[in-house]
């Protein structure tokens, strides 16, 4: 299955995925217009100590710890992409606490944010990596 | 306007024949072959080269000149008689006809080189008449060395190939080996010289084709000594045979791979020995391939060699039958003098048809 | 000093309705242009500091920035301009010697912009390279003097040393040092995968590029950093470096800040010391001791590789040419007026040398003027910007063209002309770790692969044209080529016809 893969070496530090990813979500055309005057939400964001830099998003586990921690069934693992139903979710976090990579984060409307590859928006690439200008985030094959 | 003050560019016919046995016959067959594609020529150059055409006279380099006035021959003689043993000169004999006009002053010399000038210079007999050839042919205002090779002539005017075969008679004359050429140009050139075939030497060229190389192939040969000033295809196409033969003493052969080179693509796919060859052949050489449409007919001293461009951008048959070998651009010209034929084909892009009479048979 | 005060050039004009706040634009600034005002939570920008490299205009997600040219102004006088005000209000200030990068930006005129290539009509039938073959291949190097066979009268293959190009494009010098090693790597795959060579400049090779020897040409240049038997030896070609198009007659410098880690050691050099090329090659001072250098290269490597000879185009280049081509070289490299720079004097760059397409015509002429057009192989360089240059630079008798700053453009250069100041912002121009890894070579090499088969499918469609099928008719086929606006001597000299002649 293909995932979002970072390369540290090729990490910027622009933090450009971070504002691709939350217009992503918006179904606006414009993203000046969908981000200006907002404090944007993203599903991946980068880390940053050092001079080092990389983006972080849900990898996607093979055993994802968040969905055995959902008290709701409100994320599941389909086709191998880990998805979160909004209306099920109750907000109690426990997914938040028990993903070792900090990619499941608490939202404004309720429901947790996290990655689902772009896959509800209209790329079919998500758009992190789309965005990246230097490809340091890739979306591909590498097996399991 | 003459040849040599602006680039002109022709369509054109051709045709050769030749006796493999060394069997001489008459020019009037030439003649009709070239006649057959009159539509070719448009009666503003036609010529025929002859060889073995002066057997009495065959260790002696056979000059054909135009002089424009009686001053230029005056001079051109003084010239002559400098560096050559005149043998023989006289008047090329022709015949007055209506569709033949404005001609030049036209002679022929047997000469050979005065033994005391010729190791004066320290060069080999043959280079020495090829530089005194062009000395004439830039040095002499109004007078041109249009054949200067050993045992044959070149003949040509301004006119039908047909009135010019009429012209000079080229029916009394008996050879190996004929070449025409009829001339399609896109210009109106005024002077005798500028018909074809070219020769230097014993080499001659009758070209159907315009070469997309030329400024690329004059400029590399003017390096080597040679002076292109009539700015056509087949002059340029000329001093390169005689460069790779007569200098660099390359096969007919190898000329082709040059020439006509294959494709890098074809040179690899060859085995490891003739691909080196080529590969040697195109490094050296690469400022002699010729680009462009060509077909051309190159006479020499025992023999013809028939080439087409790389990519047959220009039609050419070749018949057999016999000892005799035909070449002509269309087949018509070709089954006009002998319709039945051992063998008819069209050889390839780039592939040589090299015929040689059999030894000791001139 | 309020006299000193120099308004920028440029200024940064950014569209508040579209910023998003988002400071990719400071985070990518390495002139630190600008910044995110966390009080009134806006992005200001400092045009004084922008060098107008596009890096924040290029990333700004929203397309909220674009930089203009000022239009402060002096008092209008045509001899004063203000850029001669404002060099004068430099130097009264710094009493020091004005530095520029990348050619020579000055009016003078482009020949090849003056010249117009032929086309096939009627009598002879153009080629079209998507049906038939069409051959871009070239070798460089000197040609067999004879013709010789062996006692089966077999042709002796007895080639000298050359270099065979996929197509008659090279990489031109520029070091290690002062590109960034991801620049260097991106040149040295696309050269490979291109078939085609780059070369190292004078800064020695990086041991991880030596695997790409077979498509590197080594640089010996007059301050012989990094050189050493295994680094000549491990290249296709060898260059002696003799002078660059950008600042002919004067030598390199690369500061010591710049001389650090990998440099160092790739240079043969401590970290922290001045590179400094001397401007002459200090064991050649005359055309005998070029023969030298010659033949001791060749020495070295055993007559296996062929050495290029690089000069700049000055006067009296067709001379120095002859000369170079009688001395034992194999190539002869001639860099014109406009050829770039990681960092030149002003004045030189913008006034010294001649135009690359004379330069190259009157040496052509002269070589073959002298029965030595075969000895060489001639490569130029010095503002060649596309396909077209390069079919023009091939019709008046190159055999190969040497790109610099289109390759740069290709990898992000933005033509700032601020390489002298270490901080390019597309990390080409730069040693610092931050800027360098923004220039990904994964990305970098396949444009440049990408830019040189765009090139070619342009050079073949335009050989198509012509009715040639293969570079080596093109060669020096200078009736391909006609003039616009030229006057009588200027086509002389490119041994041209005027349009319409």
């Amino acid at each position: 299955m293909k995932r979002v893969y970072v390369n540290e070496n090729w990490c910027l530090g622009c933090h450009l995925c971070e504002y691709y990813c939350a217009f992503a979500s918006t179904n606006e055309k414009d993203m000046a217009r969908a981000l200006k005057g907002i404090k944007i939400s993203p599903r991946i964001r980068v880390e940053e100590m050092d001079g080092i830099s990389f983006a972080v998003s849900c990898r996607h586990c093979n055993e994802p710890l968040c969905v055995k921690g959902c008290i709701t069934g409100a994320l599941t693992r389909v086709d191998g992409i880990i998805m979160i139903d909004k209306d099920k979710c109750i907000s109690c976090y426990t997914c938040v606490l028990c993903c070792p990579y900090g990619a499941v984060s608490p939202s404004e409307d309720g429901a947790v944010l996290k990655c689902e590859l772009c896959i509800k928006t209209y790329s079919r690439t998500p758009m992190c990596v789309k965005g990246c200008p230097n490809e340091a985030i890739v979306f591909e094959e590498r097996g399991e | 306007m003459r040849e040599g003050m602006f680039r002109n560019l022709s369509g054109c016919a051709i045709s050769g024949i030749i006796s493999k046995s060394g069997k001489r016959f008459s020019g009037q067959r030439i003649i009709d072959s070239i006649t057959v594609m009159h539509e070719r020529s448009n009666g503003l150059g036609g010529g025929f080269a002859a060889y073995g055409i002066y057997p009495e006279y065959k260790d002696y380099y056979a000059f054909h000149m135009f002089y424009d006035n009686r001053t230029a021959k005056k001079e051109c003689e003084e010239f002559l008689e400098e560096h050559f043993d005149i043998i023989n000169l006289s008047k090329i004999p022709t015949r007055k006809i209506r569709e033949i006009t404005d001609e030049p002053l036209i002679w022929r010399y047997f000469v050979t080189p005065l033994p005391t000038k010729l190791a004066e210079s320290q060069l080999d007999e043959r280079e020495f008449v090829a530089r005194c050839v062009f000395r004439i042919n830039t040095c002499i205002d109004g007078a041109y060395v249009f054949s200067s090779g050993k045992n044959m002539g070149v003949f040509k005017a301004v006119g039908f190939p047909e009135d010019v075969g009429y012209f000079y008679r080229l029916d009394e004359y008996e050879g190996y080996c004929f070449t025409a050429h009829g001339r399609y140009p896109t210009n109106t050139p005024g002077w005798w010289g500028g018909a074809h075939p070219f020769a230097l030497l014993d080499y001659s060229v009758v070209h159907n084709g315009e070469i997309s190389s030329y400024d690329a192939n004059r400029r590399a040969i003017e390096m080597y000594g040679y002076k292109c000033t009539l700015l056509t295809d087949t002059e340029v196409i000329t001093y390169i045979i005689d460069y790779l033969h007569r200098k660099n003493k390359l096969t007919f052969n190898e000329i082709c791979s040059v020439m006509a080179a294959p494709f890098w693509s074809t040179i690899e796919s060859k085995p490891q020995e003739e691909r080196e060859e080529l590969e040697f052949l195109r490094y050296t050489f690469a400022s002699q391939l010729i680009n462009g449409p060509f077909s051309i007919i190159v006479g020499f001293e025992g023999g013809m060699m028939a080439l087409n461009d790389r990519l047959k951008l220009r039609s050419m048959v070749v018949g057999e039958k016999d000892d005799m070998v035909y070449v002509a651009s269309e087949e018509a010209a070709i089954r006009v003098i002998q319709n039945d034929l051992d063998k008819v084909w069209s050889p390839k892009g780039g592939e040589g048809v090299i015929v040689t009479v059999e030894k000791g048979k001139i | 000093m309020a006299i000193d005060y120099i308004y920028p050039d440029y200024e940064i004009v950014r569209n508040y309705d579209r910023c998003i706040n988002c400071r990719v634009c400071e985070r990518q600034c390495a002139n630190e242009a600008h910044e995110y005002i966390e009080s009134s939570n806006k992005m200001v920008s400092d045009d004084s500091k922008c060098v107008n490299c596009h890096r924040c205009v290029s990333l700004c997600p929203t397309r909220a920035l674009k930089i203009v040219k000022s239009d402060h102004t002096f008092k209008t006088n045509a001899n004063w301009e203000g850029k001669s005000i404002k060099e004068i209000y430099k130097q009264a200030e710094s009493g020091g010697v004005l530095l520029s990068s990348m050619g020579n930006p000055e009016n003078y005129p482009v020949y090849f912009d003056k010249i117009l290539i032929n086309a096939s009509q009627v009598t002879n039938p153009s080629i079209d390279p998507l049906r038939e073959p069409m051959e871009t291949r070239v070798y460089l190097g000197a040609k067999p003097s004879k013709i010789e066979r062996d006692e089966n009268s077999r042709i002796k293959r007895n080639l000298p040393p050359h270099v065979m190009l996929s197509m008659p494009v090279m990489f031109s010098a520029m070091s290690y040092g002062s590109l960034s090693y991801n620049a260097h790597e991106s040149l040295a795959r696309a050269s490979a995968e291109l078939g085609i060579l780059y070369n190292t400049g004078e800064g020695g090779l990086h041991e991880n590029l030596y695997k790409y020897g077979k498509n590197t040409i080594v640089q010996v240049a007059s301050g012989r950093f990094g050189v050493h038997k295994k680094y000549l030896s491990s290249a296709a070609a060898i260059e002696i470096k003799m002078g660059q198009g950008a600042k002919p007659g004067i030598g390199g410098h690369l500061p010591g800040k710049k001389i650090v880690g990998d440099i160092s050691r790739t240079r043969m050099i401590p970290e922290g010391t001045d590179a400094i090329s001397p401007a002459p090659h200090h064991d050649i001072y005359s055309i005998e001791d070029l023969r030298q250098l010659v033949y001791s290269l060749k020495e070295a490597t055993r007559y296996t590789k062929p050495v290029i000879v690089k000069i700049a185009a000055v006067h009296n280049v067709s001379a120095i040419a002859s000369g170079i081509a009688r001395s034992g070289a194999d190539i002869i490299a001639i860099d014109g007026f406009r050829g770039g720079t990681g960092a030149a004097p002003t004045r030189i760059r913008d006034h010294v040398g001649i135009p690359i397409e004379l330069a190259l015509a009157s040496v052509d002429k002269r070589l073959r003027d002298e029965g030595i057009r075969d000895n060489v192989s001639i490569v130029v360089g010095g503002s060649i910007r596309s396909s077209a240059d390069i079919v023009k630079a091939i019709a008046l008798g190159a055999d190969c063209v040497y790109i610099g700053t289109a390759a740069l453009i290709a990898l992000g250069c933005h033509l700032c002309r601020s390489c002298h100041s270490g901080k390019c912002n597309w990390g080409i121009a730069t040693q610092r770790e931050d800027l360098v890894k923004r220039l990904n070579p994964n990305i970098g090499y396949k444009r440049l692969v990408n830019l040189m088969t765009a090139w070619q499918h342009e050079i073949m469609e335009m050989m198509g044209g012509m009715g040639i099928n293969s570079i080596e008719s093109l060669k020096g086929n200078r009736l391909m080529l006609r003039g616009v606006g030229l006057n009588e001597k200027e086509l002389e000299i490119l041994g041209i016809k005027h349009a319409g002649e």
